[in-house]
């Protein structure tokens, strides 16, 4: 019996929450002119902006815990995901709105990235963590790269 | 008779926003879309006409040309674009899913050939909502 408990409890699986934005944005660098940021960006220059459904999947891996069996409780996961990303980002202008994004180009790079420094504050350092984010349902980026 | 979709899809920013009325009764009504500075979706757009099959092609229609003419007239005008400013055939709408699904139907009829009938314009605004319109 007990080695089946430690068989259990002593390896790490990974638990997955699914959340969703959406929100408007332009992608453009103020330091070139119009054309040059057309030349790049193209459509994503629009100085209008646009606007995506972002999906974001939140990877956190763990030993599950002995006394309730979670690795972390998916609702509290999620609360965390809901209390410091989705109330900041979603039905927001990313450049305009949001204090992550001055002279940072919201990309899904960067979003990404944002979204998993903001997550890393929040989450016990025991845990791996790592975000994928949709920009549409076949453009999506992962940090970190190989997690 | 036969139904024949055509999928595209484009993306958009948008605000909810009556300029009739005040801040505190839009907010009231659209919530969070009624957002001054925007915010967006991705759309996917389904367009689905009628008729009976070619009987040298067993084609309704070539959906590549119906494609065609999905995107000159609907998706060009749309994607990457802000909803409320920069489309024309949206000029003094309210720029809801329902509005753009009718607006879009407007916009295909004077194009669909001959052969086939418009039979339903099907938008999705998110995965878990859509509107449907039917020309009536």
């Amino acid at each position: 019996m007990l080695s089946e408990h430690l068989l259990i409890m002593s390896r790490k699986i990974a638990v997955f929450r699914k959340e969703h934005f959406n929100a408007a944005h332009r992608l453009f660098n103020p330091a070139w002119d119009m054309q040059k940021n057309d030349a790049v960006f193209g459509k994503c220059n629009n100085p209008n902006f646009h606007g995506h459904n972002y999906e974001l999947i939140v990877k956190v891996v763990g030993e599950p815990d002995p006394e309730t069996g979670y690795v972390i409780d998916m609702k509290v996961l999620s609360d965390i995901i809901k209390e410091n990303v989705h109330s900041k980002f979603d039905h927001k202008n990313l450049n305009l709105d949001t204090e992550y994004f001055k002279g940072i180009n919201p990309t899904a790079e960067n979003i990404c990235l944002v979204i998993y420094d903001i997550l890393k504050e929040k989450i016990d350092p025991k845990f791996e963590l790592s975000v994928r984010l949709y920009e549409t349902e076949r453009n999506f980026v992962q940090y970190p790269p190989n997690a | 008779m036969v139904y024949l979709t055509r999928v595209e899809h484009f993306n958009a920013a948008h605000k909810l926003f009556n300029p009739a009325w005040s801040k505190d009764e839009n907010d009231s009504v659209f919530g969070l879309c009624a957002n001054e500075n925007w915010h967006g979706h991705n759309y996917e757009l389904y367009v689905t006409v009628k008729g009976h099959p070619n009987p040298d092609t067993g084609f309704l229609y070539d959906v590549k040309k119906l494609s065609k003419i999905i995107n000159q007239h609907v998706v060009d005008k749309l994607d990457h674009r802000n909803l409320n400013i920069d489309v024309e055939f949206m000029a003094g709408k309210m720029c809801s899913t329902e509005n753009l699904a009718i607006a879009i139907w407007q916009q295909l009829m004077p194009h669909i050939p001959a052969e086939i009938q418009l039979h339903c314009i099907k938008l999705y605004e998110t995965p878990r909502i859509f509107v449907e319109y039917f020309g009536e």
